[in-house]
């Protein structure tokens, strides 16, 4: 009979585990979501609190008083440090904010399965060293993910780089399986498991590296369930239930939110990680170029003065030049004086799915004002007047009539349908894809270059004026 | 082969559990809108931070009468998967909290 006290941790992990699945249940409708959160955050805490209390070693010792206090004075620590970077953080940022804590839940388990490796209690070096190499991954990988959703790390690809990282993974593996089989783990740490750590730090920045910058969010999802799987192993060592069950369980929702994602932009995981798009796809060459024509800013706020029906349609330059608010004064503006606004919200619009919503929001736009890609594109033949606001790719319409395209296929905003465009861009340049965009030579199709937020700023003082 | 029985033998009830958690994991997130996958990223991502049980075992048995690996160890991962739970928790709430204020002004 094992004594009471690891009967009620035992117990205390099975309702944890509960509380997890139940919380990301919740967390997946709209009306429960922050109750879901709370549920899955409750859950941890018990489980943090009955560890600190009732958990004994392979002696049957408790944690000792001192380590206990040690204990709760980093979590404190950490917990304010996060908490407050959490609640400072600019809704934009917000993306590079969760890959730099799924960096650090990541570097823990690595941390564990490493200092664990040398405990010769422990039986299993096989987890051992998978908790090292997949917490090691998701480490560097997510760390790779973070600097280039803040734009310190640019994208680099070469053809070379596919083979030499299956030349990496292929040594990590056989390393991993040389290491669980032959390696003595009463020994202490060996050479080799330093190799190990080192290449597998190595593999997460080549593997994130090659892959262009409005994919991270599906490269950030993918990290993050490897983090739960490196918790999972982790949980192995300690045989831990619910380290066990919650690293799982979120490994597996993450898979499955990380193949969602990707379907919202038709394309495969595969063809994300191995980053087919390259700037390799050529468009059709024989197609006729049409010429560019601009718009000034009165008549384009005459335009949209007298019109009835307007469609904006966000995208990631409007949430990188912070544009969301005066985007939403505009809105006001224009629905004062009559006009009808709507938001055409392309799934995968920003930098993470559902980004463009969050922005909005923060920015008081009424949530039926946004209306999602399947729902407005019906509609968009009877709109006046569509204004893109740093979106290029989602409006594409190649995606719909040239196969050759390497956005063939992906679900657009079919904006080329509606009686008049108006484009807010920067400049020339071309989308993420790398690809030219014949919406922008529509002869519906006027620009008004420049930086979202200025141009914006502008068009609502002029049509003040009116 | 004998090794691999072994292993499932000795683990068993583990692999259990994993491959439920598979299903339940799979089941869950299915048939989610896309609006709502972002906050449920960063949720599943608190989760993982349940790697903190380890560091609290870990730094919980270490040796504090002198500076070993294990306590440095055990001290970098309980703070380092705390922001991982905590950080992750406050920004999914936030997130969250959006969501919340538009269904305000939807009722109105």
């Amino acid at each position: 009979m094992e004594n009471t006290g690891t009967i009620i941790l035992d117990l205390s992990y099975l309702l944890a585990a509960i509380m997890f699945v139940i919380g990301l249940k919740l967390m997946s409708h709209p009306e429960s979501s922050k109750r879901g959160n709370f549920w899955a955050a409750a859950g941890m805490l018990l489980a943090m609190i009955t560890t600190l209390i009732l958990h004994k070693d392979e002696t049957g010792q408790n944690i000792p008083l001192s380590n206990a206090i040690l204990i709760i004075a980093v979590i404190s620590v950490a917990t304010v440090v996060g908490a407050i970077i959490a609640r400072k953080i600019k809704m934009t940022a917000m993306p590079q904010l969760v890959s730099l804590y799924n960096a650090t839940g990541g570097l823990a388990s690595a941390l564990v399965a490493f200092m664990e490796f040398s405990n010769p209690e422990n039986s299993s070096t096989l987890v051992t060293v998978l908790g090292l190499v997949i917490g090691s991954i998701a480490f560097s990988g997510s760390m790779v993910a973070y600097g280039k959703l803040d734009s310190m790390v640019g994208d680099w690809f070469t053809p070379v780089l596919t083979y030499i990282n299956l030349l990496i993974l292929t040594s990590l593996v056989a390393a991993s399986i040389y290491i669980s089989v032959a390696v003595n783990p009463f020994m202490d740490i060996n050479i080799l498991f330093y190799i190990l750590f080192a290449v597998a730090l190595v593999y997460g920045v080549m593997f994130v590296m090659p892959i262009g910058g409005a994919d991270m969010p599906v490269v950030i999802s993918l990290l993050n369930s490897l983090t739960g799987i490196a918790a999972a192993m982790a949980g192995f060592i300690y045989h831990n239930q619910a380290m066990i069950l919650g690293g799982i369980f979120v490994g597996a929702a993450g898979t499955i939110l990380t193949i969602l994602m990707c379907r919202a932009m038709n394309r495969s995981l595969i063809n994300v990680i191995i980053g087919a798009f390259g700037g390799g796809g050529t468009a059709k060459s024989d197609k006729e170029v049409g010429t560019i024509k601009e718009i000034s800013l009165s008549d384009a706020s005459v335009l949209l003065n007298y019109t009835q029906k307007v469609v904006i349609v966000p995208g990631y330059g409007l949430a990188a030049a912070q544009a969301q608010h005066i985007c939403s004064e505009l809105d006001k503006l224009l629905t004062d004086r009559g006009v009808e606004v709507k938001y055409a919200i392309h799934p995968v619009a920003g930098r993470m799915p559902g980004h463009m919503n969050v922005l909005l929001a923060e920015a008081d736009v009424p949530y039926e004002k946004l209306v999602e890609m399947d729902d407005i594109n019906p509609d968009l033949p009877n709109t006046d007047v569509v204004i893109v606001i740093g979106a290029n790719d989602v409006v594409n319409p190649a995606a719909l009539d040239d196969p050759s395209s390497p956005i063939f296929g992906m679900p657009i905003i079919k904006v080329h349908e509606a009686r008049n465009i108006i484009v807010m861009k920067r400049g020339m340049g071309k989308g993420y894809a790398a690809i030219e965009n014949y919406l922008f030579y529509n002869d519906k199709t006027r620009m008004l270059f420049g930086n979202a937020k200025d141009t914006l700023q502008k068009l609502v003082s002029e049509i003040k004026n009116l | 082969m004998e090794q691999i029985l072994h292993f499932f033998n000795d683990n068993k009830e583990a692999i259990f559990i994993i491959v439920l958690s598979v299903f339940l994991g799979i089941e869950v997130i299915s048939n989610v809108p896309s609006v709502l996958h972002t906050p449920l990223m960063s949720g599943a991502n608190a989760i993982s931070g349940v790697i903190i049980i380890g560091g609290i075992i870990l730094l919980g048995h270490a040796d504090l009468s002198t500076i070993n690996l294990k306590l440095i160890l055990g001290i970098l991962a309980v703070f380092f998967a705390t922001l991982n739970v905590a950080g992750g928790f406050v920004v999914t709430d936030r997130m969250l909290d959006m969501f919340k204020k538009k269904k305000k002004q939807t009722n109105n």
